[in-house]
């Protein structure tokens, strides 16, 4: 028999099977950056603690039943309907705002344009929304509420940043943080500005049962 | 004059005999970065809620994920309330120690910038949330994130 020889294995296809496999992971690969609503949970207070006791005005009560249903203020409500009447609770500014840490006496809120109503909210310092929900309330509910009252926060920064900088909160936040140097303290002052000015007040109420 | 000729015999073809290199190392590229999540989840992928106000959860060493939902497993019942940490369905009062043992992998200078993502399906009830929220807060880790997909903006 003629030895022949062993033919060479065709190797163009070897690209092709390499690109395959390339599309199929350049497609599964997720660098999926985790992201969500941010919290920040109160310390746990001591035994003694007494709460202080806040005007019942100053508070704007959300309720969620285990049907996933709103009670805001004792009046039923859509879930669309919540972040216009946060807007307008927070920007309310019937009254003076908290006292100063050193102990100037608090101002009467000028940059809100509410309707100033002696009923609803003193101060954005002092609004505080309270979240009640039961337990057997689904967590998408509760994600969603906690989404549109912190939309209506956004609202209110951005009209008040836009006064102030003619800049949007989010354009300044993005800004802030790509800074360096001097120009960082210089955007950092005007974050804490107007963070201070809208300070994002939402408490948990321990759910019913 | 001939050997000019020569010359105008068409393009050589590229070399393409490299080709296959470049593509595999790109190939391996992407393999050795897809993370095939790191955990294995003892409970169906939870169905994360939509939200649009978020945050981006920053250095991922510094998270703990606690997952919220449906048990894979059928003994543990058909509801969205099983939690789950590290590899195993727990209950809140696992969080503690859960938490604590995240501390002890990280410099003490760290500790206050631990955050705790919480991966809950969009089905599960609130009160298991709140029972995870006070545990965290017997052991000051009190960061939170409620991880949400980005939603739509309207």
């Amino acid at each position: 028999m003629a030895r022949r020889e062993t033919p060479e294995i065709n190797a163009g296809s070897m690209a092709d099977i390499a690109f395959l496999l390339l599309i199929f992971f350049l497609v599964t690969t997720t660098m999926n950056v985790d992201s969500g609503i941010s919290k920040k949970l109160s310390e746990k207070p001591p035994p003694d603690y007494k709460p202080p006791i806040i005007k019942e005005k100053n508070i704007f009560e959300v309720n969620i039943n285990r049907n996933n249903e709103l009670l805001v203020e004792d009046n039923r409500m859509e879930l669309s309907e919540l972040k216009e009447a946060a807007i307008k609770f927070i920007d309310n500014g019937g009254g003076d705002g908290k006292p100063g840490e050193d102990g100037t006496p608090g101002a009467p809120c000028d940059y809100c344009e509410g309707e100033r109503s002696p009923s609803s909210s003193d101060h954005p310092n002092k609004a505080i929304i309270s979240v009640q929900s039961d337990r057997g309330t689904d967590y998408g509910t509760y994600i969603e509420v906690q989404n549109e009252l912190l939309k209506a926060y956004t609202v209110l920064r951005n009209r008040l940043c836009q006064q102030r900088y003619k800049i949007t909160y989010s354009e300044l936040e993005k800004r802030y943080k790509d800074s360096r140097g001097t120009e960082k303290d210089d955007l950092k002052k005007k974050v804490e500005d107007i963070k201070t000015s809208f300070p994002q007040i939402i408490s948990d109420a321990e759910p019913t049962s | 004059m001939s050997k000019f000729k020569k010359k105008k015999k068409g393009m050589p073809a590229v070399n393409t005999a490299s080709l296959p290199d470049i593509v595999f190392m790109l190939l391996f590229f992407f393999m050795v970065t897809t993370t095939m999540r790191e955990t294995s989840l003892q409970i169906e992928a939870p169905r994360l809620p939509s939200a649009t106000e978020i945050k981006k959860l920053e250095h991922k060493s510094l998270v703990s994920t606690i997952y919220v939902g449906k048990a894979k497993d059928e003994k543990y019942g058909t509801a969205y309330n099983r939690i789950q940490l590290n590899d195993k369905i727990a209950t809140p009062e696992d969080v503690p120690s859960f938490i604590l043992r995240a501390r002890e992998e990280v410099s003490e200078g760290e500790i206050p910038f631990m955050t705790t993502s919480i991966k809950a399906d969009k089905e599960s009830s609130v009160g298991t949330i709140t029972d995870i929220r006070i545990k965290l807060r017997d052991v000051n880790a009190l960061k939170l994130s409620y991880s949400t997909q980005t939603g739509a903006d309207n």
